[in-house]
Formats: structure tokens, sequence, C-alpha cells
């Protein structure tokens, strides 16, 4: 399982989801996660628009699309999907709340994961005067591809200001180990699964 | 392209098929020819065979060259090879020379058996769908009962489309490049210019130039100088011409004064010496009518549902004749049908001629899309 290692919150993922289901995968890369999906018996389609990420799917064997998603989810029928995932790339997006609204239109459901600043390294790095390096804020901060830079506190008042539902949450260390408390400090990496209010 | 990586001499085959073939507007052939190429080996199971679909002004000389006309290189031949993108080390691939055609299939140049004179524009109007019925004909008179996949560019892969629509159990793939679900109105005035161009040449005599002795050749030049324009890209005409004036030119007249002019005339000049004018307005009307989507509502995921192909859908950032969005149609169609489609759009300077260029992510792309198709 090299995906699990190198992709923990993948595991996670991919157990909220059923065979047979479909899923629209959002800045999918070279398509590992859809890998891990096929392998479950669910169908998946990728958006990315990296061009080396598009041939390295495409090499893969996963049906991905080129597209930025900064431009939105135009041509995509409502509900065209089970579940649209976004693993770890609503941070470098500047459209935050478009993508979400987006992502809830075209899916019933959507998968976030996203680095949490507010994660205690992150904490301790900014108190000794310096920007976080981890796991997974893995960049100097004049090479970041992030652009926004969040808690796991901020986003869930997000959904609550755009009347998401939060169904489900799970918080990974930066070993990949599940977080059981204090998950706003001790969580590395938050993964959230979102549902529209009233479905 | 070096001699060792391309196919190598390549020889024409012709096929004779001795019922008639009706088109879709009415009229038939009694009796029709396709001529054709192929390259690689066909396995034994038959399951590793390859179509690739010509263009506006394709033909079946796809890659490789001729022995005795060894620069007479196929028009593919960067794409189709041992080693290359379509790897005929792995692949049999076929190329043809569609219905209406101009270089040996039965068309317009072709006697009429009523007459004893060539067809003219007597000959049927073509579409895509009666072109794809002429290939399942080839490919039933080759043992293939589906191809690996069918490919194409431009026109080729509207027919590549049609294909997974019309017989869908007969194609596990589809490349469409560079291709539209169908024509804008703008599309459709271009290629009318084209064709008044060759209908009011004195010399096209109604089509029926053949019995004149004579060629509508000021006509087509002009149809293909205006094609030529739309198949390029502002900004790569800009780089390649720019306003470079000619040698010796400041003639403040209208003869030849920039390299731009130039170059048009000398494509013109190139493609009226060679091609057939009943061929050109064929085929730009067989353009013009391609619209699988209209028996279904102009629904193209209903059109596209009953497809069992996986496909490859690309386009190129500077092709305005058949840009991005429209193959993002080809492509939003087929995510709503939940069906296997990967779509790459490459950013290239060549405008809607970029799929015939020499460009190593494109290529690259293809490549990787076919190493997954299983033989």
């Amino acid at each position: 399982m090299t995906h699990a290692l190198k992709r923990p919150d993948f595991d996670l993922i991919a157990g909220w989801m059923k065979p047979g289901e479909s899923v629209l995968d959002l800045g999918c890369g070279a398509g590992e996660l859809l890998l891990l999906l096929a392998e479950r018996g669910l169908r998946g389609w990728g958006i990315e628009r990296d061009p080396g990420h598009v041939l390295a799917a495409i090499e893969n064997g996963v049906n991905v699309i080129q597209s930025d998603l900064e431009e939105g989810l135009a041509g995509f029928e409502d509900d065209a999907f089970d579940h649209v995932v976004l693993s770890r790339t609503l941070q470098t997006m500047r459209h935050t709340q478009q993508i979400l609204a987006e992502m809830l239109r075209v899916g019933r459901e959507a998968v976030v994961s996203f680095p949490n600043f507010a994660y205690w390294k992150n904490r301790l790095a900014i108190l000794s005067g310096r920007m976080p390096v981890s796991e997974d804020l893995p960049y100097q901060w004049y090479d970041t591809p992030n652009v926004r830079f969040f808690t796991m506190l901020d986003f869930e008042s997000l959904c609550a200001d755009m009347g998401l539902v939060i169904r489900d949450r799970q918080v990974l260390d930066e070993h990949g180990a599940l977080v059981t408390e204090e998950h706003n400090f001790l969580g590395s990496l938050a993964v959230y699964r979102i549902g529209r209010s009233g479905s | 392209m070096t001699e060792r990586s391309s196919i190598g001499p390549v020889e024409a085959r012709r096929v004779a098929f001795a019922e008639p073939f009706v088109f879709a507007a009415g009229k038939a052939l009694p009796h029709w020819e396709l001529v054709y190429e192929t390259y690689g080996r066909l396995n034994a199971a038959r399951t590793n065979a390859i179509l690739v679909c010509h263009a506006l002004s394709g033909h079946h000389h796809v890659a490789g060259w001729y022995a005795d006309n060894p620069k007479n290189v196929g028009w593919w031949d960067n794409m189709i090879g041992p080693g290359k993108p379509i790897d005929t080390e792995r692949f049999f691939v076929v190329g043809v020379n569609n219905l209406g055609g101009c270089h040996g299939s039965t068309g317009p140049a072709s006697i009429n058996p009523d007459t004893q004179e060539p067809w003219g524009a007597d000959f049927p109007v073509v579409t895509v769908p009666d072109w794809v019925r002429a290939q399942a004909k080839l490919a039933d008179h080759l043992g293939i009962d589906q191809w690996a996949a069918v490919v194409g560019g431009s026109l080729g892969g509207m027919q590549a489309l049609q294909w997974t629509i019309d017989l869908p159990e007969r194609v596990r793939h589809a490349l469409v490049i560079a291709a539209a679900p169908k024509l804008t109105a703008e599309n459709i005035a271009f290629n009318d210019v084209a064709r008044q161009a060759i209908i009011t040449d004195p010399d096209f005599h109604g089509g029926h130039f053949y019995r004149h002795g004579t060629r509508p050749q000021r006509g087509l030049r002009l149809a293909r100088m205006l094609g030529h324009i739309t198949y390029l890209s502002d900004d790569q005409m800009a780089e390649k011409f720019g306003r470079k004036r000619r040698a010796g030119a400041g003639s403040y007249g209208f003869d030849v004064e920039f390299e731009v002019e130039s170059y048009l005339h000398y494509q013109g000049d190139k493609f009226a010496g060679i091609f057939d004018a009943n061929t050109y307005l064929l085929m730009t009307r067989a353009l013009d009518y391609f619209d699988p989507a209209a028996p279904y509502g102009d629904d193209l995921a209903a059109a596209l549902a009953s497809a069992k192909a996986g496909f490859l859908v690309i386009s190129f950032s500077t092709d305005w004749r058949f840009s991005p969005a429209r193959s993002r149609e080809i492509v939003n169609a087929l995510v709503k049908n939940k069906q296997p489609v990967s779509y790459a759009e490459i950013a290239s300077q060549h405008g809607h001629d970029s799929f015939l260029m020499d460009d190593r992510h494109y290529h690259a792309v293809v490549a990787a899309y076919m190493a997954n198709v299983k033989t």
C-alpha cells in the first residue's frame, strides 16, 4: 500500500465511498487517489491543470481532464457525481468559496483535505519567528503554491457561513496517525466530509 | 524525422467492392473502391488494428514513404512508426483515402458507369456517417471486427467520434484530436467562401471541368489560401512572417510585397496543382453537415450514450477554428454519461495545424494513452 504510506488521507477518503459510486477528484495530480478508488471499484475522473501531471495521469490509465479549477466546474451537470474530492488543494486556490459551492453543485457530497495551520508545530514556528515548514506544509514562504493559510476552526466557520454541513471529520498528525483529541492543536492534516444543508 | 524511425517504404493498396454503396443523401454508387495503406502487422487475434481517419485534404498515405518517391513522406509520419506514439511495433495501422477523395478511392474524377464520363458535380454528396460505413467495409475486408482505436485530427476526429456512435461494438478507443462536435456558423461561412471561390472560377464548368480538359485552379488556390489562414494562429504568422517584405519589394502595387503573401501563394499553388476541386467541395460539405447530436434533439450526451469506447480528446490552445471549448463540449458530454475520457489541452503556437506538428508534449500524451491500449 504505497498510496497509504505517502497519502494517509487517501485511505480515509476512500473509506467514505462505496464501490460503484462516481468521484470527481479536483487537482488529481498523477491520479494516485483515482487509482486507489478504481482498485476499490469506484468510477473516477480527475481535473488537473498542470500538463506534466495530466501526462502522468494518462500514463497511469486514469480519466483526467485538463482544466483550471479557478475557472470553476462549468460544463459539469448539477449532481453529476456522488463525491467530489479536493485533497490538499483548497489552500492553493484563490476562489475558495466558489470552488466549495461548485463542488456541492456537481457532487452529492464533497471531501476536502487541507494542512491545518494551527498545528502545534506551525504555532511553534511562528512563535519562534519563522514561517512553518512541515510534512503537510512542505514549502518555504517564497516558493509555496499555497495562497490561503487557515485553520480547522477557520474552515468550520466558513462552512457554517456558507450553510454547508460537516458530516464527518478526521484529523491526522504529520506521521499520518489519527488524532483523537485537541484536533486543531494536534492535527497537521484535516479531512472533512461535507454536504449541503437540508440534504 | 530520421529514416531509422520511419516505417520505411510503403505501398498503397486498393480494394474493390462489387456491391452498391448507398449514401445518406440517397444516391448510390453501383460499385466502388478504396485506396489504403497498412503499417505494422495484424496480430493473430486481430485485436491490434488502428484506423487513422484523414482530415480535409488528407489521404491514405499516413506514414513511411514510397520507394519510387522517397520525398513523399506520409502526412502523420511523426506520429506513426516504430517506437512512435502510435507504435507500429505493437499496432497494425490502417490509413484510408475516403470515398469522394482524389487519391485513388472512388471520387468525382472516377468514371460514372451511366455516362462513361467522370462523375464531376454528379458525385453523391458524402457525409461523415457515409465514410464510417465505407471504412467498416474496409475493416471487414481486412478481417478486423473491432479497432483497438480509431484516431483522427480535425475532420478525422469527427470520423472517430462518429465511429463510436454508429458502430460502438467495433471501437475500443477513440482519439479525437483538434475536432468539434459540429461546426460553428463562422466555420461554415469560411467553408462557403472557399467553395464559392471554386464554383465561380470560369474553369469550374459546373463541376464538369474534366470534359473541358481544364481545372479551376484559381478557385482552388483561393480556397486553400483562405483555409490556410484559418488553420494557423495570428501569433504564429506574426512570428514566422511578421511584416517582412520580400527582396525587391516597395513597388506600391499589388504584386507580392510581403513574405506572408508569398507563403500563401506558394501553399495555394501547390495545393491547386494536385487536389480535385469537386473533392474539396465534398469534403468541406461533409464538415458542414457533421452534427451527430442533431438526431438526438441536439443532445450530444444522448448521441454518445451508446458509445463503448474509451476516449482521448486533445485540443490546442491557439486553435481558433476548432477551439479547446469545442473539445470540452465532447468531454463534458462523455463525463455526463460517466464514460471513460481523458482530455489534454496542448499549449501550442501553431493553431489548428498543431495536430500535425512534432510537439514533444502532445506526442507524449498520445504515446501515454496508446501504451494503455490493450492489444
